[in-house]
């Protein structure tokens, strides 16, 4: 059996494990539509808060990102997970208590005010819009790749899953089809890892073998590497630079990721206050289990492409390019990869050519550039079961985890995007009087309507797409998480500045992302060129969440000093949030 | 109100609590990991030094730690003040 009908088969199996869920999962009513009839225990929502968390941005690109800086892009590992602490102690647990179905309903009861809502549903929408563009593109590349069908059929197909399950089940087939796929993609990530860091260090926990010594060598495994490293001309591993601008950039990213409305909305449905703490912990560990093997894939997938381009040591001569092993060949038709012999000596010498010393030693030795020219950072996950040479199947298991990183986001957003459509504009704004399944209905077609345009973008994404997700993060940073955590922790904070708050952070933050990247991302239009020189305090767009913030929380705290209290039942209802007791009587509100 | 009082020592109980994990928070992620990383290097981790091993593994093994002990903690403090769910 050829490994296309091998992944077919394997995704095949795993799409139709979903839709049974789906099936099983249907919701009857919109309490389950939103919040899965709060019924969820506190573990298994923090398996599916695993799952919609995780996108295909974490399970295909982030060990790639961190393999090819090293210590500097730690600051993945720690924002996308030190954010789970803030949410855990600062906004889920009394978002439980007030429980309601979306982020934007709690903005508008506590703001008591129709303007605040419609700006936190523009604030959620454009988030997750964002989001979701990628994780569509991401679920079609997988297809493409894995199933050799093309871009635009892959996409429909994962559009047409999402579809059956999310209209159907709404929260509360998502939720059982996210446990299911976050099995699905732990045990794709975890396998081929374990037998990496056995061959490399004998370890069987990757984890612990990052840490360890390298087999071949008799040194520790980081030793090596750096070895290796600065004898090619790139940077040490394990030495970083710009401290504070590393700190800013984490904070950036955890500030962002408490503010997600689509991972917010998760601790909804569990039972009670103390579940929704403990769901954050569990939720956690679920996803560690996954950060804490990223890194030791980076590293030892880095050190094992370095060794087969230079299998007698630095020192030695370069691989010949008839000797490649074989996954070169098959990632190189993926344009993935891509060597030129450009002395033409019929051996691919990888090196940095940008280092001066390095243009030196070239010299001497007849190099002509370096000639692994086209090395993408998605290879170190994709090819890894190839790389370490284990069966088949196991290869297959890499595409159906992708496929279900992708999907299991993309259907946490996209519920976000139509409850905030059908329960915030319809229900409360434009139609007060619809009925239960009125609104239940509402909300299916809210749904597929999503769907439809996350498709849409997704075969015809935006120039800006790449630059979009530091918009989403920022503007989650800027908008959402100070105005919740001001509606919880300050019984002063008022209608006026709370709204003047999120505006300002909101402006603040677009306009500094425009003055780099242009107005709209439309390229050229940008004011001041991108590059460090220009940057105000020398702060990149990216890093600019906690800025944002910081002008929501300042703007809010003078506007509502200078205008009236808010009215007495607001301050009991931030009362009522703050303790647990009577969450249960919110369950059939 | 009669219950305002105990409220109060139930809230700045949590507020105590959310600032001690914060600290700790702050300090194994920016502190450890980055600002303070050169204070660490003294500390020798698998051909590394302790700073590395906080960016990479520590600071998540601290988070998770540290949301639990919250949810344990403020789950008991729930019922000392008598504010829990049952």
């Amino acid at each position: 059996m050829d490994q296309t009908t091998l992944n077919i088969i394997v995704v095949g199996l795993s799409f139709c494990l979903y839709f049974g869920i789906a099936i099983w999962a249907r919701a009857g009513s919109t309490s389950e539509f939103y919040a899965a009839g709060r019924g969820v225990n506190p573990v298994v929502n923090g398996m599916a808060t695993a799952a919609d968390w995780m996108s295909a941005a974490s399970f295909i690109s982030m060990a790639g990102l961190i393999a090819f800086v090293g210590y500097n892009n730690s600051t993945f590992l720690m924002g996308w997970t030190g954010g789970y602490v803030l949410m855990a102690m600062l906004l889920a647990p009394y978002l439980r208590k007030f429980g309601k179905f979306t982020v934007p309903e709690f903005i508008g009861d506590r703001y008591y005010s129709t303007t605040a809502r419609v700006v936190a549903v523009v604030c959620l929408i454009v988030i997750s819009v964002t989001y979701v563009i990628g994780q569509m593109t991401g679920a079609g590349v997988a297809f493409s790749r894995f199933l050799e069908v093309d871009v635009t059929t892959g996409l429909i197909i994962a559009s047409a899953t999402v579809f059956v399950y999310a209209v159907l089940g709404g929260m509360k087939g998502i939720t059982y089809t996210q446990v299911a796929q976050y099995c699905v993609l732990i045990i794709a990530y975890t396998i081929p890892a374990i037998f990496i860091s056995l061959q490399l260090t004998g370890n069987p926990i990757p984890g612990l073998g990052l840490f360890s010594e390298h087999t071949a060598t008799g040194q520790p495994l980081l030793v090596t590497l750096d070895g290796l490293l600065t004898d090619l001309g790139f940077n040490e591993y394990t030495t970083g630079s710009s401290p504070w601008l590393m700190a800013l950039f984490t904070l950036s990213l955890m500030i962002g990721t408490a503010g997600l409305p689509h991972v917010i909305i998760r601790f909804f449905t569990v039972p009670k206050v103390a579940d929704a703490r403990w769901s954050a912990g569990w939720a956690l560990v679920f996803i560690a289990l996954l950060y804490l093997t990223a890194p030791a894939v980076g590293a030892m997938a880095r050190l094992n492409i370095t060794t087969t381009m230079w299998p007698e040591g630095v020192q030695g001569e370069a691989v010949a390019a008839d000797e490649l092993p074989d996954w070169f060949q098959t990632w190189s038709v993926t344009g993935l990869l891509a060597v030129e012999d450009k002395n033409g000596d019929g051996r691919i010498q990888y090196y940095n050519d940008n280092s001066e010393e390095m243009q030196a030693l070239a010299a001497e030795r007849g190099w002509e550039g370096n000639e692994l020219v086209t090395f993408n950072r998605d290879i170190l996950v994709l090819a890894n079961p190839e790389i370490a040479q284990l069966p088949g199947w196991v290869i297959a298991l890499i595409a159906a985890g992708g496929l279900a990183a992708a999907l299991s986001t993309a259907a946490g957003l996209l519920l976000a995007i139509s409850s905030a459509i059908s329960h915030d504009l319809i229900k409360s704004t434009i139609n007060p009087d619809i009925s239960e399944r009125g609104e239940l209905l509402a909300a299916r077609i809210s749904m597929a309507g999503a769907i439809v345009l996350a498709t849409y973008l997704g075969l015809n994404p935006p120039g800006f797409a790449a630059q979009t997700v530091a918009l989403a993060f920022g503007l989650a940073a800027a908008s959402l998480f100070p105005t919740l955590m001001m509606g919880i922790f300050s019984k002063r904070m008022n209608s006026a500045g709370a709204t003047w708050g999120m505006l300002a952070g909101l402006i603040v933050t677009c306009l500094y992302l425009f003055t780099y990247l242009g107005w709209f991302f439309i390229p050229g239009t940008n004011m001041l060129e991108n590059t460090s020189a220009n940057y105000l305090f020398g702060i990149p767009p990216t890093h600019f969440g906690p800025i944002g913030a910081l002008a929501n929380f300042l703007v809010a705290y003078l506007v509502s000093r200078a205008t009236a209290a808010p009215p007495q039942e607001i301050q009991d209802l931030v009362e009522s949030v703050r303790i647990p007791r009577g969450a249960g009587a919110a369950v059939d509100h | 109100m009669a219950e305002q009082p105990n409220n109060n020592a139930y809230w700045s109980a949590n507020i105590r609590l959310v600032t001690i994990c914060l600290v700790i928070w702050a300090i194994a992620s920016y502190g450890f990991a980055i600002l303070l990383r050169p204070l660490l290097s003294g500390i020798a981790v698998g051909g590394t030094d302790l700073g590395f091993w906080f960016a990479q593994q520590g600071s998540i093994l601290v988070f998770l730690f540290l949301i639990f002990f919250y949810a344990w903690r403020m789950n008991k403090l729930d019922k000392e003040h008598g504010v829990d769910e049952e």
